[in-house]
């Protein structure tokens, strides 16, 4: 098996995912990042599914989309809410919760 | 009844309680005799009782006695009497113990102390006269003070002061004695201030009261003393019955009843308005005039004479009476009754004449048991009770005839318009004069008999006293029946004959004044009769012989015709002075307006011996004014002082204790605890951006140091 190309790609899709998060300013961009380290995660459970001949981590796999697809669902209402009130998305305004 | 002789003063002393809560609703305030004259009249019917029943016991005593020798039997107490009036009077008779019943109140430190009734002759005979006495005062004053505002207040006390004097009277110990001795005293007091938004009735009240404490001290004095005596003889008590048995069978030391006797003479003076101590009697003449018949007069007064004759036994050892010629109780006595006497003319205020007068008979009474006349003392007690009662009650009802005055100048030719007042008015003069054959006589006379016999030897002092007194007795009562009831009538308005509830206890009263010498006649009086048996009855039924049968003096004696026509003549003398004086207007009138001495005389009666200017203006006067400058130097100096020596060092202590306790240790730990907290949160305060990017950025960075680590360590 070529395991170590599946995990290879998903670290490679996660470490996208973390810079996507902690970098960019727009708050779609981020979510969009969020997406990418949850297929990463599913790329993974499925190499090991196969690898182990078990069904399990596909089901799992499953599970994550579904709730990726809420998930995305609260995100864009919660960001469409703050540009509403701030016409903007940019995060580095939203530090209301700076001590 | 004997055993149960708690009864009688117990329901005068319900009925109290009952007129306090229940007396204002039945009849508008104005009817709390209803429950009063019943009670005391319930009283009276078991005290009749009691009287009888001890005479039945002494009868019965008597008579196994007799029946072990062989002679007659008797069945109940009227053949017991009749037989013996055929047997003669001049057998001895069997002493009969009193009647004893006690409950234990409370034992402390091996003594205990006893609540309980003694019944004997004395305290039957008393029994007798207060509850008798009471009965009629109460009948009058339903009268004589109907309308008045506080009518309940004053039957309430009415009762409690006749509960009180009867539980004196059945007193078991001396404990008791001294609680029925105060008890009369604030029902006195209560009753003098009856009127008191008229300030110089208060200060009456309040001048027996604080009179009668300085005897009450002498009282309470006594009474320990005794007690210690009772201690040393291994006995350990109050009672009334063991103090009398040691003081005559001499366990008790002389010294202890002679220290004992005097600081219970004090007493009497007060109680009983002897020599110096009588000046608030007349005083307490402020209160109604019942109230003075009642207990100025008849009852009250003669708790002192009654507490002599009660302790008859410490006094006659302490004092010597049996064989001495003058004693301090005879002296005392002797001279209260001639200087009371005196002062009884010059005054025109009808009630303070009768005060004066009763201090004089008291005096006669306290004299009479200073030699030894003990059977004498009682007897006048009796008479003097029902006598002058009446002559006060006649006094009120001539002043509630006469427009409420008491003086004798606007009062006059009232016999007209009062009959029943003047005679009953006369009838008891007559008999406080001493004028045979009314009661005063007979008691008067065995005064003087046994101020003439005295013990082992005579009184002849105190016989001149009392002859002397007898004498300005009868000279003195005429004054005021001439003032009152001749001549022409100088008040105002139109006087008339007071209501039949005031007349008819006003005849009681008269027929008691006469026919009460009957209860101890002499026996050479009875003997033309065949009734030689009945003579000296209080002499029977009475006389503590049983403690001191070893003094041959108690028996008392047979009165000499002589001291009986002397005691006589001194009181028509005494009459036809009067007589003369007031009546015919004989004799040097005006004399105090001509000449020095006698003028000096007369304002030194009509100041009462300026005794109330010795005691209110020398010795209050002179003991106030330095005792309130010692206190109020005491106050400055020491109190003051030291109340702010602590208030000054407190002030200091609290003050070291705020700088360095409170603001140097427990306000600096605080502080540093919340500057501690403030200094923490400046710091953590800097990694709080509000940036979700730099705690993502944080929360990556710490999981990749943990990867690294677990990829190293496993």
């Amino acid at each position: 098996m070529f395991v170590s190309q599946f995990l290879l790609l998903a670290a490679f899709l996660f470490a996208v995912g973390v810079y996507g998060v902690l970098a960019r300013r727009n708050a779609v961009m981020i979510l969009m990042s969020i997406e990418l380290i949850l297929n990463a995660v599913n790329l993974n459970l499925l190499a090991f599914a196969v690898l182990n001949n078990a069904i399990s981590g596909q089901t799992f796999a499953l599970f994550v989309i579904a709730v990726a697809a809420a998930e995305v669902g609260v995100g864009l209402a919660l960001i469409l809410l703050i540009y509403r009130n701030r016409t903007s998305v940019d995060v580095n305004d939203l530090d209301l919760m700076r001590g | 009844m004997l055993d149960n002789a708690y009864l009688v003063p117990l329901i005068p002393a319900v009925s109290f309680v009952a007129i306090l809560f229940f007396g204002k609703r039945i009849k508008g305030g104005q009817g709390a005799h209803w429950i009063g004259i019943p009670a005391v009249a319930s009283s009276w019917v078991l005290s009749v009782a009691v009287l009888w029943q001890w005479i039945q016991r002494v009868e019965d005593a008597g008579g196994e006695a007799e029946h072990a020798q062989g002679a007659s039997t008797m069945v109940d107490g009227v053949r017991a009497l009749l037989t013996r009036v055929t047997e003669g009077a001049e057998e001895g008779h069997t002493f009969v113990g009193a009647v004893i019943n006690t409950v234990d109140w409370w034992t402390i430190d091996g003594v205990d102390f006893q609540v309980g009734t003694l019944v004997d002759g004395l305290s039957a005979i008393l029994l007798f006269v207060v509850s008798s006495v009471s009965l009629l005062v109460h009948v009058y004053s339903s009268e004589y003070v109907k309308g008045d505002r506080r009518y309940t207040h004053y039957f309430a006390f009415l009762s409690l002061f006749t509960a009180s004097m009867l539980f004196f009277v059945l007193a078991e110990n001396t404990i008791q004695m001294i609680i029925g001795w105060e008890l009369v005293g604030v029902c006195s007091y209560v009753l003098i201030g009856h009127w008191w938004e008229e300030k110089p009735n208060a200060d009456a009240a309040l001048k027996a009261f604080l009179t009668n404490r300085i005897g009450d001290v002498g009282l309470m004095i006594g009474v320990v003393v005794l007690y210690w005596g009772t201690r040393e003889a291994g006995q350990n008590t109050f009672s009334i019955d063991t103090i009398n048995r040691l003081a005559a069978s001499g366990e008790i030391r002389h010294l202890i009843l002679l220290v004992g006797a005097l600081c219970l003479t004090a007493a009497v003076m007060s109680k009983s308005g002897q020599f110096p101590l009588h000046t608030w009697l007349p005083d307490a003449m402020a209160g109604p005039t019942p109230v003075s018949a009642l207990i100025h007069a008849a009852t009250m007064v003669v708790a002192g004479v009654y507490m002599v004759a009660r302790l008859y036994p410490v006094f006659y050892e302490g004092l010597s009476i049996g064989t001495s010629s003058i004693n301090v109780l005879a002296f005392v006595g002797g001279f209260t009754a001639l200087m009371g006497a005196a002062l009884a003319f010059v005054h025109w205020d009808i009630k303070k004449v009768l005060a004066y007068s009763t201090i004089s008979q008291l005096g006669y009474m306290v004299m009479a048991l200073g030699v030894g006349a003990w059977t004498a003392a009682i007897f006048h007690l009796v008479t003097h009770a029902f006598f002058k009662a009446g002559l006060f009650l006649g006094a009120g009802s001539v002043s509630h005839a006469a427009h409420h005055t008491f003086d004798l100048r606007e009062m006059g030719g009232l016999r007209k318009y009062m009959p029943s007042t003047y005679w009953t008015f006369l009838i008891c003069s007559l008999a406080l004069a001493g004028v045979f054959p009314l009661a005063g006589f007979w008691s008067k006379d065995e005064i003087l008999v046994g101020a003439f016999r005295g013990q082992d030897n005579g009184y002849p002092l105190m016989l001149a006293f009392g002859l002397i007194v007898a004498l300005m007795t009868a000279a003195y009562m005429f004054r005021v029946i001439y003032y009152t009831f001749h001549g022409e009538y100088r008040g105002h308005g139109v006087p008339h004959e007071s209501p039949r509830t005031m007349t008819v206890p006003l005849w009681c009263f008269a027929g008691l004044a006469i026919v009460a010498g009957v209860v101890n006649l002499p026996a050479p009086v009875l003997e033309p009769f065949g009734l030689e048996g009945l003579a000296h009855r209080i002499e029977t039924y009475a006389e503590p012989i049983e403690f001191l049968e070893q003094f041959d003096s108690f028996t008392v004696a047979d009165p000499s015709l002589g001291m009986a026509i002397l005691g006589t003549v001194m009181a028509l003398a005494g009459i036809g002075i009067a007589y003369l004086w007031f009546w015919r207007g004989l004799g040097p009138h005006g004399l105090t307006e001509r000449n020095r001495v006698a003028w000096h005389g007369y304002h030194f009666l009509e100041n009462r011996y300026f005794l109330d200017h010795l005691y209110t203006g020398v010795i209050v006067g002179s003991i106030k004014g330095p005792i309130a400058r010692a206190t109020y130097w005491f106050n400055q100096n020491v109190i003051d002082a030291v109340v702010d020596a602590c208030g000054t060092y407190s002030t200091r202590f609290a003050r070291w204790l705020y700088r360095n306790i409170d603001q140097g240790v427990i306000d600096r730990t605080v502080n540093a605890g919340g500057e501690g907290a403030e200094l923490s949160g400046a710091g953590l305060r800097k990694i709080q951006t509000g940036r979700i990017q730099q705690y993502g950025a944080l929360l990556f960075g710490a999981a990749a140091v943990l990867a690294v680590v677990f990829v190293i360590v496993i």
